[in-house]
């Protein structure tokens, strides 16, 4: 407790009074005062920013979280731990998002190295990067964009296995997969961990997206059964998109944010399709 | 007797080259099955996996009265 008002103390003396565009009144501490205190003290940079936010000091860099986060909301998320499976298309994007939005630790999984077919699509895919590992790529865009994010990350392809050691103590699981028995894998993992999924895929234009609960049907709704499903689907003939990747990884980060606050309402047991040859949003009833 | 009527048909991603020039105004007889009309339109059986009437999940052999939207969807996994 001590410690905590210590601490305190150092991001007041560095905090500053600022306002929003509309006027609204805040404290704010930048993040480079940020990284000086978490220096001076040995704590993280994201225990410093949970302790600000507790003080109801905002760190710059999610001002603009402000009107729809609160600073307790914020300090959820901060104190989050979000798996990102498959960090390709979707993944790519779904990391972006959720180090810019300060989720505290992102545990990020894939086993693929970049190709040049990624170019047209994949965030964290860059010409210099052709041939080296996307875990690898997608640890260093979140240190480059979020230094208080601590990130996991696995060179390594989830399978039966593997899974329930790497998504550990997750509160989030988004599949970002591009396969339908990686999903499957993933799906009974989270399950028997009791963690909550959220689950997309994209082919061309067209992309959908769920959420699944532990207790939940889950993917068998949209695939059938696991063992009479195909490997891969629509995506082997129509491709993928990066205009269509990046709304559906979107909408995973929609999905995982209101899980993490607990607010909103969830596509459990519902699917939304999203088709843009014709801009049809529509959200199906899977049960 | 079988009465002749209409559905809406939305045919999705690897599917949408199979919509008929119908789709808006499809012509069935009530008491078709979504099987039947997936044949009739050339789709194969394993191709459609994942059918909605009316926004709600149903199945190949549903049957239809009429008047309904159906939506189908192969498998998707693409990521």
């Amino acid at each position: 407790m001590t410690l905590d008002i210590e601490l305190q103390n150092k991001i007041r003396a560095l905090s500053n009074r600022k306002e929003l565009p509309d006027k609204t009144p805040y404290t704010s501490i930048s993040v480079n005062n940020i990284g000086k205190i978490s220096r001076k003290s040995g704590v993280s940079c994201r225990e410093v920013e949970v302790t600000s936010l507790e003080a109801e000091i905002i760190p710059e860099r999610y001002v603009r979280n402000m009107k729809s986060f609160s600073p307790s909301d914020q300090a959820t998320l901060l104190r989050s731990r979000a798996s990102i499976v498959g960090l390709g298309g979707l993944g790519g994007a779904v990391t972006e998002i959720l180090a810019r939005l300060g989720i505290g630790t992102l545990n990020l999984i894939d086993g693929d190295v970049f190709e040049e077919s990624n170019l047209n699509r994949q965030y964290l895919c860059r010409e210099s990067l052709i041939s080296t590992p996307k875990a690898d790529a997608a640890a260093k865009r979140v240190e480059e964009i979020n230094s208080s994010v601590t990130v996991i990350h696995h060179l390594k392809y989830l399978n039966e296995d593997n899974a329930s050691g790497i998504i550990e103590n997750s509160d989030v699981v988004i599949d970002c997969l591009d396969s339908l028995s990686g999903r499957f894998i993933l799906e009974k993992a989270s399950k028997k961990a009791g963690y909550r999924l959220v689950s997309a895929a994209v082919a061309g234009n067209y992309g959908q997206i769920t959420t699944i609960f532990p207790e939940d049907p889950g993917l068998r709704l949209i695939y059938g059964d696991a063992d009479k499903a195909p490997d891969k689907g629509a995506e082997t003939s129509l491709g993928a998109l990066s205009h269509t990747v990046s709304l559906i990884a979107a909408l995973e980060c929609s999905e995982a944010i209101k899980i993490l606050l607990k607010n909103g309402s969830l596509l459990r047991n519902r699917l939304l399709v999203v088709d843009l040859a014709d801009n049809s949003f529509e959200t199906m009833q899977l049960i | 007797m079988e009465e002749k009527t209409h559905i809406i048909i939305k045919l999705f991603a690897s599917l949408t080259r199979f919509t008929p020039d119908s789709a808006d105004k499809y012509p069935i007889s009530s008491g078709t099955s979504i099987r039947a009309i997936i044949n009739r339109l050339g789709i194969s059986e394993d191709k459609a996996k994942l059918i909605f009437i009316n926004g709600i999940k149903g199945e190949l052999d549903s049957t239809l009265k009429g008047g309904e939207r159906i939506g189908i969807f192969p498998p998707v996994g693409g990521g």
